[in-house]
């Protein structure tokens, strides 16, 4: 599942970011890694950037950017088990 | 490393995340005691100060905001020329100062590692200590300096806790040699990835977290400032009174200027002999400079407005809800601030545009910019509707002279989004850019921070004035005083019965044919075919020449041209009433309303400023921008005012 494609409030942990590489370096230096819980919290209007919640700070990022972000949510973690 | 130096002075770097408190910091160690410049070659900042404790006095050096030293943008590629010695002009700093928000623990000392890899000494102080234990967290400092390898200090710059003690700190450390921990150390896999698993650990390690949910106010504030419906509206709301705050409340200083200015016009002729020396001071330097000066008010105040809006967080929310809207005409949210400034003056506004990092959006942004009605324009629009459309509505009941101000501000804005639109789809198409922006958390604004960084902006404005504005100035007055024709030298002495009226009219009479004669008038004979199309005269061609340098040169100049004194201003009906009146060769009048309107439409989109151009050529580092830039727009600016012109003729306008 991608970042963009999670509901508004829900929470899930980075599995991968794989995008162009300006922009994936960008989005690992800013704490988007592996292993971290996100949450997104709402979208700008006319289908702007999303705004998301880690390492307990906000962040804005591009719904094309969300599509670079690979997640796991609970839900799928315990399918995996 | 050869030990502590002990023959110069100290440098010390202060690095951190932007929103972290390193301006507050900052000013707190050097009190007012700081230099802003430019690095040589870029414009990125360069604030130098002197730290004092202790009986000595360190070097300490301000480094812009950064969240990576991995030089993806100018701050980032400078900080890292700073630190590492290799900039020109400083070397190496004998330590780093890492200031890091302790409610942003993570990602803040993300910056720390980097630091440290670099092998340079480095001391941590922790901000924002205050929210952080008002949020009932809990840190150990001890075990996090231990498992850093660094000191670390928590500081609060208000109340002065922990500053000797990173004073401290600081002597210590300062040219000591640096071993990397062994977390660090590790050379294969991703390096931002090991990094991070090395501050987590620490933080699960010193960190204990009050899962009550403090973040529950900002939320609260956010869920309406950034809503897709409401947040629209409020920051429409924002920008509205914004924008009568710069054209009612700044009247009554603006006005005191103006006055100020004439008094000094006049000080100056009674503490002069008559003659050149005189009519340079008055007639160039001090009404050419005083007319940009008086612009002062306006700018303050909206700089007042970006600085409240920058510190208190808002401004990143305004990137996120425009991001989309600006993204479809080719700008990024971040370009925002830069547009919004340069209704105040294209000047701060193109500097603004630093933070956005792709090159391509960053010079389409410079490109458009000076198309927002500065505050230089206002005058010339005062003018123009002030003669041919005042007290005339619409509907009754709106002035027709409010709706003609509008639309050359929206005409300036349609003008910047269509540029903007075919530029980045032609010449400057790029790969989408990363919007990878931090929403700080919502703070209070400091008073300090906001009127330093009104200031620091407005004296940009000023020292235009004080140099190329001064320098133009001298050069124009020059041009309408030159050739200087022998006959005129006394022109009272023979007419003395007539009254002093009459005195008068005939030495503006005798200025009006020497300012014909003059280089000036040479000129705006040489190009009137040219404008001819657009409806203008030799005369007109004067301003408009005079007004390449700066676009409210316009006023001063149709004022000595139609003889009307050099004190008269956009209002005085002097002035209005010898535009009016004003008569061509044949009998014919000079100016038409649509005359008028061709006037406006030809500033709005027109390049007429040098200094906006001297700044493009830094920005840029290249001619060849800042020549386009001043070819398209004029070539625009004719093209406009000759359809209006030439449409509003065939409509049975003018």
């Amino acid at each position: 599942m991608k970042l963009s494609e999670l509901s508004y409030g829900s929470s899930a942990r980075v599995v991968s970011v794989d995008g162009e590489e300006r922009i994936t370096k960008r989005l690992m230096e800013m704490g988007v890694i592996p292993g971290i819980d996100v949450t997104v919290i709402r979208s700008a209007p006319f289908g702007g950037p999303l705004q998301i919640r880690l390492l307990g700070y906000k962040l804005a990022i591009r719904r094309n950017e969300a599509e670079t972000i690979e997640i796991e949510t609970p839900s799928d973690t315990q399918e995996n088990d | 490393m050869d030990g502590k130096p002990t023959d110069r002075e100290l440098m010390i770097a202060l690095a951190g995340n932007p929103n972290a408190g390193k301006t507050t910091l900052f000013n707190t160690l050097t009190g007012l005691k700081q230099k802003v410049a430019n690095y040589p070659g870029v414009t990125v900042e360069r604030k130098v100060g002197r730290w004092a404790f202790g009986g000595t006095g360190v070097r300490l050096i301000d480094l812009p905001g950064l969240y990576s030293l991995d030089a993806s943008s100018i701050d980032e590629e400078i900080a890292l020329e700073v630190l590492t010695g290799k900039i020109e002009g400083s070397e190496r700093p004998d330590a780093v100062v890492a200031v890091v928000d302790a409610t942003n623990l993570e990602r803040n000392l993300y910056l720390v590692t980097q630091l440290i890899e670099l092998e340079l000494p480095v001391v941590v102080a922790l901000t924002m200590m205050d929210v952080f234990e008002k949020e009932e967290h809990t840190i150990d400092i001890k075990k996090l300096s231990d498992m850093l390898g660094v000191p670390v200090v928590a500081v609060q710059s208000a109340t002065g806790r922990g500053i000797e003690e990173l004073g401290e700190a600081v002597l210590s450390s300062a040219g000591s040699s640096v071993e990397v921990p062994e977390g660090l150390r590790i050379a294969d896999g991703n390096k931002i990835f090991n990094r991070y698993k090395f501050v987590s650990n620490i933080v699960q390690e010193t960190v204990r977290h009050n899962d009550r949910r403090a973040h529950q106010i900002a939320d609260r504030i956010d869920s309406v400032l950034t809503h897709k419906f409401w947040g629209i509206v409020v920051l429409l709301g924002i920008l509205l009174l914004i924008f009568h705050a710069i054209f009612s409340w700044a009247a009554i200083p603006t006005d005191l200027l103006d006055e100020g200015f004439g008094s000094l016009a006049d000080a100056a002729r009674s503490v002069m002999p008559e003659g050149m020396i005189a009519d340079l001071v008055a007639d160039g330097i001090i009404a050419g400079v005083g007319g940009v000066l008086v612009f002062l008010p306006q700018i303050l105040l909206l700089f007042f407005f970006i600085a409240i809006l920058e510190d208190s967080g808002y401004m990143a929310r305004a990137a996120f809800l425009l991001d989309k809207l600006m993204g479809r005409i080719g700008l990024h949210g971040k370009a925002f601030l830069p547009m919004l400034s340069s209704f105040a003056c294209a000047i701060p506004g193109i500097m603004a545009t630093r933070t956005i990092e792709d090159r391509r959006d960053r010079l389409a942004t410079i490109m458009v910019a000076p198309f927002m009605s500065c505050s230089a324009r206002l005058p010339v629009y005062t003018l123009m509707i002030g003669a041919f459309f005042a007290g005339q509505t619409v509907l009754g009941f709106v002035s027709l002279g409010a709706v003609i101000m509008l639309a050359m501000y929206l005409l300036g804005i349609i003008a910047a989004v269509v540029v903007a639109f075919v530029l980045k789809r032609t010449i400057l198409r790029s790969a989408p850019s990363p919007f990878v922006m931090e929403m700080p958390p919502y703070r209070m604004p400091a008073i300090r921070t906001v009127l330093q960084s009104m200031f620091e902006r407005a004296w940009l404005f000023v020292k235009r004035a004080g140099t190329v504005i001064l320098a133009i100035s001298i050069v124009l007055w020059a041009l309408t005083y030159f050739p200087r024709p022998a006959e005129v030298a006394e022109p009272t002495t023979e007419i003395t019965q007539v009254s002093e009226g009459d005195a008068e009219s005939a030495e503006t009479a005798a200025e009006s044919e020497h300012l014909q004669n003059s280089y000036a008038g040479m000129l705006g004979h040489a190009i009137e075919p040219a404008i001819q199309p657009l409806g203008f005269d030799w005369k007109i061609g004067v301003a408009l020449i005079a007004s390449f340098a700066a676009r409210e040169v316009l006023v001063s100049t149709l004022s000595i041209i139609y003889n009307v004194g050099d004190d008269a201003d956009e209002e005085s009906p002097s002035l209005i009433s010898a535009i009016r009146e004003a008569k061509r060769p044949d009998g014919t009048l000079v100016w038409t309303p649509l005359t008028a309107v061709t006037v406006m439409v030809f500033f709005v989109l027109a390049m007429q400023c040098m200094s906006t151009v001297a700044v493009v050529r830094r920005e840029t580092n290249s001619w060849a921008w800042t020549l386009f830039m001043v070819g398209y727009m004029t070539v625009l600016a004719y093209a406009a005012a000759f359809v209006t012109y030439q449409g509003g003729k065939l409509l049975g306008f003018g």
